[in-house]
């Protein structure tokens, strides 16, 4: 074990400890005899503060057992488990090796129930009712903390059932996304577009919604976007799945859909990280997720 | 003796009449937290008002302020009174009460700002650890300095406990707190990783058993004799569970780390040894409720001596909960969830605030010559306080096991039978009790600051003189 930087503090830690059981056995044992004789209990003599006063009474003996058992129960208790430094204990036990035994245990029983469907098409385990359950809860444990326990996301984390989808609605798409996990990045354009120019583009964006506004600063606004974000966003404004880059002409708006929202995305940029989950969860679980979160009604057909 | 010598009550009337503004205002935290974990928008969106920077608020404000200002004020008390003796320094006590009032005032500036070191008990930042430092170091200094200068020769054991107290709580501030500094309100810990994990716990765990515990079992050694006005049970008890007590608490910390990156062998010597503890903690409970053996009818009619027994009784309880908990099996149920946190506030408001107030109940007509305002409202504080309490611990001992087994359902296919929101709402209604009881521990509180302004009102302060010493054994 490395827990040790050399063997000399191991026996250290050892004797410290043994010598500490012994020494909690001698202060009790010193100081235990019996009464002695009958009559008043004698106090130990010293007064203080006028009448303050201690009896002498023998230490209660279901009191002196209670102790004398704990320390007889941790001596046993640490010749059969780790604790005397890098002794392992009579039982080899480590938390290690039990999560390593529950985990494949775990595996074991509960494989069959996911392998199931792992080799099963998207779209038929979605529809497959047993699936929804599995996968339901699966995203229950998983995925509600970010996207909610009715899939309908938050700020910054995207509703799964609105069809609307940053990397694509395909089943292989959905699936990718859970696996692997997606990093989507908006640049600050603040300070390459100025003030002004984030104002203007705002209004353009804003058009591009369907939103009326400020047609002068929407007209210079186009010039300042067909410069600096049609390489992701598109020409039209539709976006582009290969980047997550979102469709900026639907009207759903992952940061927030007020100008100033929209501004400040603008002006200062976002990150949106959704974690990668194949590695933790495995590929069958996946696969159900995939399909659950494809059955909430967003999806879209496989890609030719 | 020429003149006869004074004792200084000054400074222990001080932070006497500090414990109880400071109670207030801690419980009043901790009452707006729970309400906030009721109902989430009571933070009204403003950062300052926000559960993760008012809680620990709370637990500095109750530990180190009202616990704090107790301590200091019967130590103070017990010491001049146990020795014959004037407190070492005037002065210097005077520098430690207001040296005490700048460190809680700093506190509750720079906490709700969100200026934190991030250890739990222990947030607050570098500069604020060194005035507490000095504080410290200070206060060591009038206490030893009083005993030292002491006309009896015997130590009585309420100071041993005192004792124990300031020195432990001097090593665990200054290594758990050792930081690097990068701003003013800004610094790292020395440690990192695990170790950090393990300094933090070992500080964090031994604070329970020195602040908490060692300190108020010194409280319970002077008050519950002299309320009783009998001697205490036995010394032979007093001296194998104080000996017993202060080395094992030292090693008891990792039982706080079960299941971590923590060694396996630092978890179970820790474990161990929060096991063995049950003994020595109850050498305590016995000694102070044994005292009462032949005064139990006092019980029937003396509200003081009841906050001072039941207080004792709630020190068994927890001291009893808390190895049991430290058991690796239970603790894998047990930890991260309320129950922890009903089993702090048994120890904490059953424990260590009802001995606070009645030794506060014994001390106030002392230091000002009065007798209390009204029994009858000691009587109405103290079943409000404890109908509070039990309130308290049992909806979190409900809420907190239904917790941990909800966490560990799991369905036939292996997934989580419940998603984590839906333990937060099946609390919901444990909360809300919760919330009851620490409104009514507050109510029992504020009806003891009437009665205590009743009692001082007016009042002028006692000049008590030393007594010349009983002759020497």
């Amino acid at each position: 074990m490395a827990d040790f930087t050399s063997g000399g503090w191991s026996i250290f830690i050892a004797v410290v400890t043994v010598v500490s059981l012994v020494a909690l056995w001698y202060l009790a044992w010193a100081l235990s005899a019996r009464r002695t004789g009958s009559g008043p209990v004698e106090t130990s003599g010293h007064v203080w503060d006028e009448d303050l006063e201690e009896y002498n009474n023998p230490l209660p003996r279901w009191w002196l057992n209670l102790f004398y058992i704990t320390i007889i129960w941790s001596a046993l208790y640490l010749a059969a488990y780790p604790g005397l430094g890098a002794y392992k204990g009579m039982l080899a036990w480590s938390q290690q090796d039990e999560y390593a035994a529950e985990v494949a245990a775990a595996d074991a029983k509960y494989a069959p129930v996911f392998d199931k469907f792992a080799n099963q098409d998207l779209a038929q385990v979605a529809r497959d009712p047993e699936a929804q359950k599995i996968g339901g809860r699966l995203f229950a444990n998983y995925c509600t903390a970010c996207h909610g326990s009715d899939a309908g996301g938050a700020r910054g984390f995207p509703n799964l059932r609105d069809g609307d989808w940053l990397y694509g609605g395909t089943p292989e798409a959905v699936k990718a996304s859970i696996a692997n996990g997606r990093m989507g990045a908006m640049p600050a354009w603040g300070a390459v577009v100025g003030a002004d120019g984030v104002k203007q583009v705002t209004a353009y964006v804003e058009k591009l919604a369907g939103r009326t506004t400020d047609e002068a600063a929407a007209t210079a606004g186009a010039k300042v976007y067909q410069t600096n974000c049609i390489a992701c966003h598109g020409p039209d404004g539709k976006g582009n799945p290969m980047m997550g880059a979102p469709n900026l002409t639907d009207d759903i708006w992952l940061y927030g859909g007020s100008t100033e929202k929209i501004a400040e995305t603008i002006e200062k940029g976002r990150n949106g990280q959704m974690p990668a989950h194949g590695e933790l969860l495995g590929d069958a679980k996946v696969h159900l997720l995939a399909a659950y979160v494809l059955s909430l009604g967003g999806s879209q057909a496989a890609s030719p | 003796m020429a003149k006869s010598e004074t004792y200084n009550y000054k400074v222990v009337r001080q932070f006497a009449l500090m414990t109880l503004v400071w109670g207030v205002v801690g419980m009043l935290v901790g009452v707006i937290i729970a309400a906030q974990l009721c109902w989430p928008a009571l933070n009204f969106d403003v950062p300052w008002l926000s559960f993760g920077r008012l809680r620990p608020l709370h637990t500095n404000a109750v530990i180190f302020a009202f616990g704090g200002c107790g301590l200091f004020a019967t130590s103070y008390y017990v010491v001049q009174r146990t020795c014959h003796t004037r407190l070492f320094s005037d002065a210097l006590a005077s520098f430690t009460f207001w040296g005490w009032q700048a460190v809680i005032v700093l506190a509750a500036i720079t906490l709700p700002l969100g200026i934190t070191s991030s250890k739990e008990y222990a947030e607050l930042e570098w500069p604020i650890d060194i005035l507490i430092t000095l504080v410290w170091v200070s206060y060591a200094v009038v206490f030893f300095g009083t005993i030292v200068k002491r006309r009896i020769k015997h130590i009585y054991v309420a100071n041993w406990f005192f004792g124990a107290f300031i020195l432990t709580i001097a090593i665990l501030h200054l290594v758990n707190s050792a930081a690097i500094p990068a701003t003013l309100t800004k610094s790292y810990s020395a440690y990192a990783g695990v170790q950090d994990a393990m300094v933090q716990w070992w500080y964090g765990h031994n604070a329970v058993g020195f602040f908490l515990t060692a300190g108020f079992l010194g409280m319970m050694y002077y008050f519950i004799p002299k309320q009783a006005g009998r001697p205490v049970y036995s010394y032979r008890l007093s001296i194998v569970h104080f000996w017993a007590l202060i080395f094992t608490y030292i090693w008891a910390g990792p039982h706080h780390l079960h299941y971590t990156a923590l060694p396996n062998w630092t978890q179970s010597l820790g474990m161990v040894m929060s096991v063995i503890l049950l003994a020595p903690s109850w050498g305590g409970m016995i000694n102070g409720i044994m005292t009462l053996s032949g005064a139990w009818h006092k019980l029937r009619t003396d509200p003081v001596l009841r906050f001072l027994v039941v207080s004792v009784s709630f020190y068994g309880m927890s001291t009893f909960e808390g190895p049991m908990m430290s058991i690796k099996t239970v603790n894998a149920l047990s930890h991260y969830t309320d129950w922890t946190i009903g089993h702090v506030h048994s120890g904490a408001l059953g424990w260590v605030a009802f001995v606070t107030m009645g030794c506060l109940y014994y001390l106030i007509p002392r230091l000002y010559g009065r007798e209390l305002y009204s029994l009858k409202l000691v009587e109405t504080h103290f079943w409000v306080s404890t109908l509070g309490i039990v309130l308290y611990i049992t909806s979190m001992w409900v809420a907190g096991i239904m917790q941990g087994l909800m966490w560990r359902a799991v369905n036939d296919d292996g997934t989580l039978t419940y998603a984590f929101i839906e333990t937060v709402k099946a609390m919901h209604p444990f909360y809300i009790i919760r919330l009851l009881g620490g409104v009514m521990f507050l109510g029992g509180t504020l009806i003891m600051c009437y009665n205590v302004y009743r009692t001082i009102a007016g009042s002028k302060p006692v000049i008590a003189s030393v007594p010349v010493p009983a002759a020497a054994h």
